[in-house]
């Protein structure tokens, strides 16, 4: 079982790295929306201070939910998704390990360029640090969710727009503490309850979503 | 005896017996409503100490805000009953829910907006119950977007139904995380106000009641009858329903 989640995983990497710009435009899209909000909001220190938590997670959910089109667009395109359906071994498993490879690709490079939101926004040191760890538990959970999503509208006309109007309503959750995890940090209050609950998102996600979004494919490809 | 505990599971049974309580919920909601309003309006006071007039707006207000949250829950069981026994009325009634559970959710909000800037000013505010309101309502345009981008209804169905019963696991998660931004001061979960409690005027609180009533009644007719246009829609192959149209000419 591990074997063929190991398998999917890297047969994911590999797919990505054949087309690197896939993983560089979700990048470079948090990047811009991030750079767009000074811009639009004043450049005011205190200001962009504030709103820097906010920003940096809801870009991430913008980032995240595009990228999402793509995790089973592809194969079900070319039939792999249907071979994926018949192999003897667990779909949430193998469902699973595409979740995993798209978090890797767009999940964790958002993570890595975090300090460069802390830059342009002034946080100081230990909220960029405290951000990072949110993003680090916050955007698998963005995954997950949107995992379902994307299976659930697999193929069909306008999917992306549709995509966004299931999803984001259900990211609330992460964005309110990860965003809540940051400002707090900035204010010097205590940050334990935040993780906690955090990772608790992560621990239900990652139980409940690879099973619904088994069941949507099913439904989906059908 | 035995009895045959899926009788009204089939559309061809169902639909005649809808049909049969349509008028009767209809008079329902509408006596109910008649009746909860002109209580409201001639037999209670016309000011209370912190509210003038427009404190009537209760009346529709707590009405729709109590069926657009029960509407979801139901519509999300019948979601439940249609995957998991497979029949197609299931998923048929939970589709008709979805649209009296929104128009229900925008006018909990609307009314909701006027009586807010009557009594504090502002038409909005992030208030944990407001907010949730809101989402509650992206969630079923969520649900009818996702029914009606679908071609094929047996995947619309159920790919619908899977969405439904995802926004029911999250809906604590999300109203709690809105309760309680700051998890280091979530004692103050619930909040003090407390609508149909302790010191409310039993008057208002009957009309409320008597009102609120009326919605669920009217629910159950407008949605009877949805759940009538989808069968004949979904069913039109079928020689029952073209039974049925000769015999209305």
């Amino acid at each position: 079982m591990f074997k063929a989640f190991r398998c999917i995983v890297m047969r994911d990497l590999t797919l990505a790295m054949r087309r690197r710009t896939d993983v560089l435009t979700t990048l470079f899209f948090f990047i811009i929306v991030v750079s767009l909000f000074p811009l639009g909001a004043g450049t005011e220190k205190m200001i962009l201070q504030k709103i820097a938590p906010g920003v940096a997670w809801v870009a991430a959910l913008l980032a995240s939910m595009l990228a999402l089109e793509r995790l089973f667009a592809s194969d079900f395109a070319d039939g792999t998704l249907e071979q994926l359906l018949l192999t003897p071994q667990p779909l949430f498993v193998l469902v699973l390990g595409k979740i995993f490879a798209h978090w890797l690709l767009t999940g964790l490079p958002l993570v890595l360029i975090a300090p460069l939101v802390g830059l342009q926004y002034y946080l100081p040191g230990d909220a960029v640090i405290t951000m990072m760890l949110a993003l680090l538990i916050g955007t698998p959970v963005l995954s997950l969710i949107g995992a379902i999503g994307a299976a659930l509208t697999l193929g069909l006309r306008g999917g992306g727009i549709l995509l966004s109007l299931l999803i984001l309503p259900l990211y609330i959750p992460v964005m309110v503490y990860g965003a809540g995890v940051v400002s707090a940090s900035a204010m010097g209050t205590d940050l334990q309850a935040y993780f906690s609950i955090l990772s608790g998102f992560l621990i239900l996600a990652l139980v409940l979503s690879p099973i619904a979004t088994a069941a949507a494919l099913r439904i989906s490809v059908e | 005896m035995s009895i045959n505990w899926f009788k009204y599971s089939s559309p061809a049974t169902f639909y005649p017996l809808a049909g049969k309580m349509v008028p009767f919920f209809g008079w329902l909601a509408a006596i109910l409503m008649a009746g909860g309003l002109y209580w409201g309006f001639f037999e209670t006071p016309d000011r209370l100490s912190d509210q003038k007039e427009y404190y009537r707006i209760i009346y529709i207000h707590v009405g729709a805000a109590w069926m657009s949250m029960w509407l979801y829950i139901v519509m999300a069981a019948w979601a439940l009953a249609g995957l998991v026994f497979q029949t197609r009325l299931s998923f048929m009634i939970a589709k008709a829910i979805a649209p009296t559970g929104a128009i229900a959710t925008f006018l909990a909000l609307w009314t909701g907006a006027f009586w807010g800037k009557t009594s504090w000013g502002t038409w909005w505010d992030w208030d944990p119950r407001m907010t949730s309101e809101l989402i509650l309502l992206f969630l079923y345009m969520g649900y009818m977007a996702l029914q009606s981008a679908i071609d094929d209804p047996r995947r619309a169905d159920r790919a619908a139904a899977l969405l439904a019963l995802v926004g029911l696991v999250c809906v604590p998660i999300i109203f709690w995380s809105i309760n309680c931004p700051d998890p280091n001061e979530c004692a103050a979960l619930h909040q003090t106000s407390n609508p149909g409690g302790g010191n409310m005027e039993p008057n208002i609180l009957i009309a409320m009641l008597v009102t609120a009533f009326a919605f669920w009644m009217y629910s159950f007719a407008a949605i009877l009858m949805r759940v009538r246009n989808i069968i004949l829609e979904r069913e039109r192959h079928t020689t029952w329903v073209n039974e049925l149209l000769e015999e209305k000419g």
